[in-house]
C-alpha cells in the first residue's frame, strides 16, 4: 500500500515534467534551441495564478486562464524580441541569449514579488480516500494526471490532424522546404511558443500547488528535470516527452521513499546516463544515422 | 585555421602569427599581473575589487579549460563546475591534511592544486569515456547530469583527518555527523556534509593564481598548436572526414576532455582554499552555465577573449553594485544586447555602418553585398 501511495505521488509529479518536457521538446523539434527560459515561465505562471487568487480574489480557473495567457503574451514577447534576430545565429549564441532571458525573468520576479518563498494554497484541496483510509490520493495529484493526459492527447491530435499542427511538423523537419511549400515559418514558431508557454503556465500552478510554495527560482530545477526528461524519451517526440517525464518522476518517487533522500536527483540522473548510453537518441527518439 | 589554410603558401608566416599572437597573450597576462601588483602594493586598490582577484584567476582559468571543450574540441559541456568542485574538496582536503607536514604555504597551495587536478582528471576520465560518445544535445544533458551527480555526492561526503589519517564517512542516509568519524581528539574535521568544507586555512594568493593562468596558458595553447591540436580540431570541424584519415577520435575527444577537467580542477582547488567556508552547492549548474557565457561571449576557440570575458563579466556585477537592486537585471539585459549585437546580421550592418559609410564614400549605395557579409 505504501509502494502504491508513493508510485501515484510519483506518477503525479511526473505529470508535472511531462507537461513542461511537453513545451520543451515542441520548442526544441521546432526552432532547434534549448529554451533554457521555459523553467522560469513556469514561475512567472505561478506568480501570476497566485497574486490574482489572493489580490483579485478571482476563483481558481479563472486565475489559470489568466495565466495562460499572461505566459503565451510573454512567451510570443520572448521569441519575438530575443530568439527571432538570432534565427540564422549559431546555437550556442541562441541558447546564452536564452540563459540571458532566464536570468531577466528570474531577477524582474525578484524586484517585483521579492526573494522570499510566498506561500502557495493548492487549488484543489482534499483527498480521496482508497482501501478504507489506507491509501489517499490528494485531488491535486488526480487532477494533474487527468491535465497531463488530456494535454497529451490534444497535442498528439493537434499536431497530427490540423493544419498549423501539420505545419509545425513541416517546419521542424525542414523549414526552407516549408516556406517553399507556403507555410509562414515565423507564425509557426510564434505558435509553437505560445503553446509551450501555455502549458508552463499549467504546470507551474500545479507544480506550486504540490509544492505550496513560490520564489523567483522555483522554474530552474523542475525546468532542468523537465529538460532531462524531454531528453530521456528523444527529444523532438511528444509522446517521448510523455513517457520521459512520468518515467522520470516514478523514479524519483521510488529513490526518494527507498534509496535516499540526499541522492534522489543524482539517481534519476543516473538513469538517463544509462538509458542513453544503451538508446543514444532516447526511448522513443529517432536514431539518424550520419551520411557520408 | 582559415588564416593558416589561406596562408598555405607562406606557411612559415602563417606559424609565426599565431605564435606572435600567443606570446602576445602571455605578456598581456604578465602585464596584467604587474600592474594589478603594482597598484596593489601602492594601495590603489579597493577592497571588494583586491578581494576578488583570487576568484578572477579561478574563472579565467575556468574559461581557458572549458574553451578546450567547447570551442576547440567543439563540444558542449554543462557540467563543467562539476571537476571544479572535485577539485575544490580534494585540494582542500590535501591541503588541510599536509598542514602539518608542510609549513610552507605556496608549496602546499601548489599540492593541494596538483591534488585537485589529478582527482578532476580522474574524474574527467570516467565521465568523458562513457559520454563522449554522444552528440550534440545529448552530450550536454549528460555532461549537466554528471555535474549535479558529482555535485550532491559530494553533499553526502564527511571528511576528517587525525594522526591516524584521513576518516571518510558517506552520508547517503542523512542521519550521520561528523561524530561518525571517529577522529581523535587534536582531529579535525575538514568536509562537513551538506555545509561543505568549514574553518579552511585561506593559503590562495595572487600570485598563485597567476602562476596558474600561465601553467594552463602554456598548455592549451600548446595543445592546440600540436600535432593532437589540429587532430582535435579536425574532429570538430569534420567528425567523419578526419575519422576516415586516422584519426583515433575517443583517444582525441578524451585526451582534450581530461586535459580540460584536469584544468578546471587546479582551478578549483585553487577557489576552494580562498574561502573559510564552501559548500558543494557553489558548484550547481549556475556556475557551469556562467562559465559557458565566458567562453561564448570571449569567443569560440579564442583563448585571449575568454580571459577578457571572464575578467570584465566577474568584475561587471560588482561595478554594477551602484543600481543595488538592479545590477542583475542589469547583467542579464547586457548578456541579451552584447549576443543580439555580435550575433544578429541586422543589427551587425547597423554598428559597422559608420566605418563602412567612411570607406564606401565613393562606391556609393552597395548594399545586398555588405548584408551577406555580415554572416559568420
Amino acid at each position: 500500500m505504501e509502494f502504491l501511495s508513493y508510485l501515484i505521488s510519483g506518477i503525479s509529479l511526473g505529470s508535472v515534467y511531462a507537461i513542461i518536457a511537453l513545451g520543451y521538446t515542441m520548442v526544441y523539434g521546432i526552432a532547434k534551441m534549448l529554451n533554457f527560459a521555459h523553467g522560469d515561465v513556469i514561475m512567472v505562471g505561478g506568480y501570476i495564478s497566485l497574486l490574482s487568487m489572493t489580490a483579485l480574489g478571482l476563483p481558481w480557473p479563472v486565475a489559470v486562464l489568466l495565466a495562460m495567457l499572461v505566459c503565451t503574451v510573454l512567451g510570443v514577447i520572448i521569441e519575438g524580441l530575443a530568439y527571432r534576430p538570432l534565427r540564422s545565429a549559431p546555437s550556442l549564441a541562441v541558447l546564452i541569449t536564452a540563459i540571458g532571458v532566464s536570468y531577466f525573468l528570474q531577477n524582474s520576479a525578484q524586484l517585483l514579488w521579492g526573494a522570499s518563498p510566498m506561500s502557495y494554497t493548492p487549488i484543489v484541496s482534499g483527498s480521496v480516500q482508497m482501501f478504507g483510509g489506507r491509501l489517499s490520493i490528494s485531488y491535486v495529484s488526480l487532477l494533474t494526471i487527468a491535465m497531463c493526459i488530456v494535454i497529451m492527447a490534444g497535442l498528439t491530435l493537434f499536431t497530427g490532424k490540423s493544419k498549423l499542427g501539420k505545419a509545425m511538423r513541416a517546419c521542424s523537419e525542414d523549414k526552407g522546404a516549408a516556406q517553399l511549400m507556403g507555410i509562414n515559418v515565423n507564425l509557426t514558431i510564434s505558435l509553437t511558443f505560445a503553446i509551450g508557454s501555455a502549458l508552463a503556465a499549467i504546470a507551474g500552478v500545479l507544480l506550486c500547488s504540490f509544492n505550496t510554495s513560490l520564489m523567483p527560482t522555483t522554474g530552474s530545477m523542475p525546468g532542468i528535470k523537465a529538460f532531462t526528461a524531454a531528453v530521456f524519451g528523444g527529444i523532438g517526440s511528444i509522446p517521448g516527452a510523455f513517457l520521459g517525464g512520468i518515467l522520470l518522476g516514478i523514479i524519483e518517487s521510488l529513490a526518494k521513499a527507498y534509496i535516499s533522500t540526499q541522492l534522489a536527483n543524482s539517481i534519476v540522473f543516473a538513469v538517463l546516463i544509462i538509458t542513453l548510453l544503451v538508446r543514444p537518441a532516447g526511448l522513443l527518439g529517432k536514431y539518424v544515422p550520419e551520411k557520408v | 585555421m582559415s588564416k593558416i589554410i589561406r596562408l598555405g603558401k607562406n606557411r612559415s608566416i602563417a606559424l609565426t602569427k599565431t605564435r606572435v599572437m600567443d606570446f602576445a597573450t602571455y605578456l598581456g597576462v604578465i602585464i596584467a599581473f604587474a600592474v594589478v601588483t603594482a597598484m596593489g602594493s601602492a594601495g590603489m586598490l579597493t577592497r571588494s575589487f583586491s578581494g576578488q582577484l583570487v576568484p578572477i584567476c579561478c574563472y579565467i582559468v575556468m574559461a581557458i579549460s572549458l574553451n578546450l571543450t567547447v570551442g576547440i574540441l567543439g563540444e558542449l559541456s554543462l557540467g563543467h563546475a562539476g571537476f571544479m568542485s572535485v577539485g575544490a574538496f580534494s585540494g582542500v582536503i590535501a591541503a588541510m591534511s599536509l598542514q602539518g607536514a608542510i609549513p610552507s604555504d605556496p608549496l602546499r597551495l601548489g599540492i593541494a592544486m596538483a591534488v585537485g587536478a589529478a582527482f578532476a582528471a580522474l574524474a574527467g576520465l570516467i565521465v568523458g569515456v562513457p559520454v563522449l560518445r554522444l552528440r550534440g544535445d545529448y552530450l550536454a544533458i549528460v555532461t549537466l547530469a554528471f555535474g549535479e551527480i558529482i555535485k550532491e555526492l559530494i553533499n553526502c561526503l564527511i571528511v576528517g583527518y587525525d594522526e591516524n589519517g584521513l576518516h571518510i564517512v558517506f552520508n547517503a542516509t542523512g542521519t550521520k555527523s561528523v561524530a561518525d568519524l571517529g577522529l581523535t581528539e587534536s582531529g579535525i574535521a575538514i568536509i562537513k556534509g551538506a555545509q561543505g568544507a568549514t574553518g579552511t586555512d585561506m593559503i590562495a594568493s595572487f600570485t598563485g593564481g597567476f602562476v596558474l593562468i600561465m601553467i594552463s596558458l602554456i598548455i592549451v595553447l600548446n595543445l592546440v598548436r600540436s600535432r593532437s591540436g589540429r587532430a582535435i580540431m579536425a574532429l570538430r570541424d569534420n567528425r567523419i572526414a578526419a575519422e576516415s584519415v586516422g584519426i583515433n577520435v575517443t583517444k582525441y575527444k578524451l585526451m582534450a576532455f581530461v586535459t580540460s577537467a584536469a584544468l578546471a580542477g587546479a582551478a578549483g582547488a585553487l577557489y576552494g582554499l580562498n574561502f573559510s567556508n564552501l559548500a558543494a552547492s557553489k558548484f550547481n549548474f549556475n556556475t557551469s552555465i556562467l562559465i559557458l557565457v565566458f567562453v561564448v561571449l570571449g569567443g569560440l576557440g579564442n583563448i585571449w577573449g575568454s580571459i577578457i570575458a571572464a575578467t570584465v563579466l566577474t568584475i561587471l556585477p560588482e561595478a554594477l553594485r551602484g543600481f543595488e537592486d538592479y545590477r542583475m537585471l542589469a547583467y542579464a539585459i547586457v548578456l541579451i544586447l552584447v549576443m543580439l549585437a555580435t550575433n544578429n546580421p541586422q543589427l551587425k550592418e547597423l554598428f559597422s555602418k559608420p566605418v563602412r559609410s567612411l570607406k564606401s564614400q565613393l562606391s556609393g549605395g552597395a548594399k545586398k553585398g555588405g548584408a551577406a557579409g555580415g554572416q559568420n
